[in-house]
């Protein structure tokens, strides 16, 4: 079936990279719809080049078209020329795989993983002629679902999605689709959306935001109550137990045209419990799952074999933690050895020479850049956010990079961080400078590229409780590591900029009352925000004053341990007084160690659930939990270790 | 071993650049085992050559691609079964048709490529009125445009690349083109004229419809041939209206 495609074709000539919208990538599925399946339209709400590589979106597309109850397509948000000429026409969203018309499928299911792509999410939603909020859905509609990390507060975008899932997605969207396979058997009876929402509700890991009401005392939120008495007050988030039941995806996508991420990626495990506080995706995604070596094996190799791509990335928040990293990787080398010239690569480098032995390992040809993320400029600030990088464990990794032929190093920091002072933004430079010094023994031109991003508060980790810095304050702090490193010959400085790190942190941790913003900045324009030439913070500004919203209350105050959060009555399985504890103690300097290797401190994702992490050898990875080196029964290692709990060893 | 292939790029993947036509080459080579010989260095890359790129969503039934094999392996290649083999590893709609040894000393695409001929649909004019346009246009003595070359002005007769225009009988026009259609053969040498810049010299300018590239030439003293078959003549116009 080629729907729209007649109507769209003409149109492609006359926008810029028309390959986004053609769909025929290797591994597309060929998908056959029929009035008894339930059909998904998977939709990333940026563009196809940005969108495609997801893997999320890759996994369940595989997932959904193996069952023979639901077909599912793709679509990605139609870049503003073509959309353009889409509504001067009035021509819908479509999928790219079939060109359907988006409004002919029974349930969107977005992948959020930015919060500046919410009011694209909009934009699509009233791109496919479907109303952009749930309360003015008809049974005729189809159902607006969002999964991904941003679902742990979606509390802004609750009036304009149906349901909302938090989690791995892999099983929920089997029990999703059968009540919705029902739903429509039944001929999707007037009236009858709030009864489908109602049973989507009871699912594990399902969160339908109509089915609760906020209520407020003046500016503040004060509880989320649940309007049925079988709608859970609590929704906990779903977790796959091993990584090994789903060897996804098995047929990568292979698009016509560049995307990011242009390469074969094969996920090696999923959690992650280096305990770093401000980042949400190894807070929200415990415990870990590792991927087992043989499997790992098999889907590189087939997919290199299938795919033609000559790259391959091991994937997870960590690779070099992967136990028996070492020995997988020679695996791979190994077997790549008598075919074509194959690039292993690993998304996040260790900062240590264990890292970068690997990298030696790994990377023939060409050494441009290594990148290392040490996240802060001073051991103090790395205890307050518990990376605990030694500065020669950085200075050791930039010693095997320069030594190992390497001329360009990268160094990702935060700024903006809890207790951070003008000593930590100018340990950032201080690093940078002996970073060049290490790499003048080896080569004439040694260049490191500092990285800095301002830091944004997320839901569900020890930091959800800290005012985000101004945007003058961030701003400041990046003035003064330009200035400090203005004459250092062979340091470059790099900044997001801190303007676009406001509103993320309006929308990270907003409540209901930011989905009016939301809808106004789209009604004004506002897409693309995520791109900088795109961006515009008045729009957001004005949005807030108008809707009689204060962005400081919003962003840049501290909450307290008696504050009700917008998202308390979701569950990542922590518990609130495990994060408020490592907010103190984060606040005192005080580390933690990684619990996959040392006694467990209970935190909650594994002891609520059942579940343990599981990993792929017994071994742990050389130089011991962080990667540092430090033995953490040793008395050398600054860390303090909190006696711990109930004990659930790493399996 | 040199090999020149010829494909077609027709439907929907014409909507892909020349840059990520030749990526799809790369991976159709590995997928298919293809003996295909490497640059040297750091980030090797496949002895490929191609001949002028095609603009992105144009089509074409004559596009090529030189290709260095690997010597010994290549002595192992069914080159008969090629196209076939090699097709089925390519995006729906990229499609190789011939295959020839060429000597390794051949001149590239390039440099010896001297015409294209073209078919260009051009919506919302009658094939009369398209007619008489038609006539202006050749019977101008010069057809002088300015384009920009390193930023400057510079003005230009493009008269002198068009070396042939006409107007295609609707009752042999390919199917799949709606309305009028122009057939034109336009020079690649000494200077390129591309079917946007045709458009432009009409009075008013037309807008392109489909556009499809039909056959790149050469031109060797006289005589015209298609790149894959060395010293093999022509028929032109029966060629263009065959499809």
């Amino acid at each position: 079936m080629n729907g729209l495609w007649p109507q769209i074709e003409p149109l492609l000539s006359r926008v810029s990279k028309p390959a986004r919208y053609i769909g025929m990538e290797g591994g597309a599925q060929q998908p056959h719809h029929s009035p008894e399946k339930v059909a998904w339209l998977l939709a990333y709400p940026d563009t196809y080049e940005i969108g495609l590589p997801n893997q999320g979106l890759q996994i369940l597309y595989e997932i959904l078209n193996e069952r023979s109850d639901a077909v599912a397509e793709r679509t990605y948000a139609p870049w503003h020329d073509l959309e353009e000429l889409l509504r001067e026409r009035g021509i819908p969203l479509f999928s790219v795989d079939t060109h359907r018309s988006a409004a002919d499928f029974d349930i969107f299911g977005f992948n959020l993983s930015a919060e500046l792509t919410y009011t694209n999410l909009l934009n699509m939603v009233d791109l496919a002629g479907v109303p952009v909020r749930s309360a003015d859905r008809g049974p005729e509609h189809p159902l607006i679902a969002a999964g991904g990390h941003c679902t742990y507060n979606p509390e802004p975008l609750a009036d304009f999605l149906d349901l909302v899932v938090l989690g791995d997605g892999e099983e929920v969207v089997a029990e999703i689709t059968e009540v919705v396979r029902d739903w429509k058997a039944s001929g999707r009876m007037l009236g009858d959306r709030k009864g489908v929402l109602r049973s989507l509700a009871q699912i594990d890991g399902v969160y339908v935001p109509s089915m609760y009401r906020a209520t407020y005392s003046g500016k503040e939120f004060t509880g989320l109550e649940s309007l049925f008495d079988d709608v859970p007050d609590l929704v906990e988030k779903r977790t796959i137990a091993d990584l090994a039941d789903f060897p996804y995806p098995k047929q990568q996508l292979v698009p016509l045209t560049e995307v990011v991420h242009d390469r074969l990626n094969v996920e090696v495990f999923r959690g992650c419990t280096r305990g770093c506080r401000f980042c949400q995706a190894g807070m929200i995604t415990r415990p870990v799952r590792e991927r087992p070596a043989a499997q790992v094996r098999s889907m590189v190799a087939d997919g290199l074999r299938r795919t033609g791509y000559d790259e391959v990335s091991l994937t997870s928040l960590s690779t070099a933690d992967y136990s028996g990293i070492e020995a997988l990787v020679t695996d791979i080398v190994d077997a790549a050895g008598d075919g074509p010239a194959i690039t292993v690569a690993l998304p996040s480098l260790r900062v240590d020479a264990f890292g970068v032995g690997i990298a030696t390992q790994l990377q023939h040809g060409r050494r441009a850049g290594l990148t290392f993320a040490p996240e802060a400029g001073t051991w103090r600030m790395r205890q307050v956010i518990n990376k605990l990088i030694r500065e020669e464990d950085l200075y050791s990794a930039v010693e095997a990079a320069f030594s190992n032929g390497w001329r360009r190093v990268k160094l990702y920091f935060l700024t903006g961080l809890p207790t951070e002072t003008d000593e930590d933004t100018l340990g950032i430079a201080e690093l940078a400078r002996n970073c060049v010094e290490i790499g003048r023994a080896h080569t004439r031109n040694p260049s490191v590229t500092v990285s800095v991003g301002g830091f944004v508060p997320k839901p569900f980790t020890p930091f959800q409780w800290f005012g985000q810095n101004t945007v003058e304050e961030l701003q400041r702090k990046i003035n003064l590591l330009r200035d400090a490193t203005r004459r250092m010959h062979g340091v470059q400085v790099k900044w997001h900029d801190p303007k676009a790190t406001q509103v993320e942190g309006i929308m990270s941790r907003g409540d209901r009352r930011i989905g009016a913003v939301i809808e106004t900045v789209w009604r004004n324009g506002g897409t693309f925000q995520e791109w900088n030439e795109r961006f515009e913070l008045p729009l957001w500004l004005d949005a807030m004053a108008e809707h009689g919203l204060d962005p400081d209350w919003y962003t840049h105050r501290h909450r307290t341990e008696a504050e009700v959060l917008p998202w308390d009555h979701l569950s990542a399985g922590l518990h609130k007084d495990f994060l408020w504890q490592d907010w103190r103690d984060a606040l005192n300097e005080v580390g933690l160690p990684d619990c996959r290797w040392t006694p467990c401190y209970d935190c909650g994702a594994c002891t609520g659930y059942s579940i343990e992490h599981i990993v792929a050898s017994a071994t742990p990875p050389a130089g011991g939990s962080q990667g540092t080196g430090q033995d953490l029964a040793s008395t050398w290692v600054p860390v303090s270790i909190r006696p711990s709990g109930d004990q659930v060893g790493a399996r | 071993m040199r090999i020149r292939l010829r494909y077609r790029k027709l439907g929907k993947v014409r909507f892909t650049s020349h840059r990520d036509v030749a990526r799809c080459w790369e991976r159709a080579f590995r997928t298919s085992g293809l003996p295909v010989a490497s640059t040297e260095g750091f980030s090797p890359r496949p002895k490929m050559h191609f001949g002028l790129a095609l603009s992105t969503s144009h089509e074409s039934l004559g596009e090529y691609l030189d290709l260095d094999l690997l010597d010994p392996e290549s002595a192992a290649v069914d080159l008969d079964g090629l196209p076939e083999m090699l097709s089925a590893h390519l995006p729906v709609g990229i499609d190789i048709e011939a295959v020839t040894i060429i000597d390794r000393s051949a001149p590239s695409l390039q440099e010896a490529v001297t015409s294209c001929t073209w078919q260009i649909e051009i919506p919302g004019i009658s094939t009369d009125d398209l007619r008489s346009a038609v006539h202006h246009v050749v019977s101008a003595t010069t057809l002088p445009i300015v384009r920009e070359r390193k930023g400057k002005p510079v003005s230009d007769d493009l008269r002198p690349g068009i070396l042939r225009l006409e107007v295609l009988d609707p009752a042999t026009a390919p199917a799949d083109l709606a309305g009028a259609v122009l057939y034109a053969e336009l020079a690649t040498a000494p200077r390129s004229v591309r079917p946007s810049e045709l458009m432009a010299v009409f009075d008013p300018p037309l807008q392109e419809g489909r556009v499809r590239r039909i056959q790149q030439l050469i031109t060797d003293n006289g005589a015209t041939r298609e790149p894959l078959l060395p010293g093999a003549p022509l028929m032109v116009f029966a060629a263009a209206s065959a499809i």
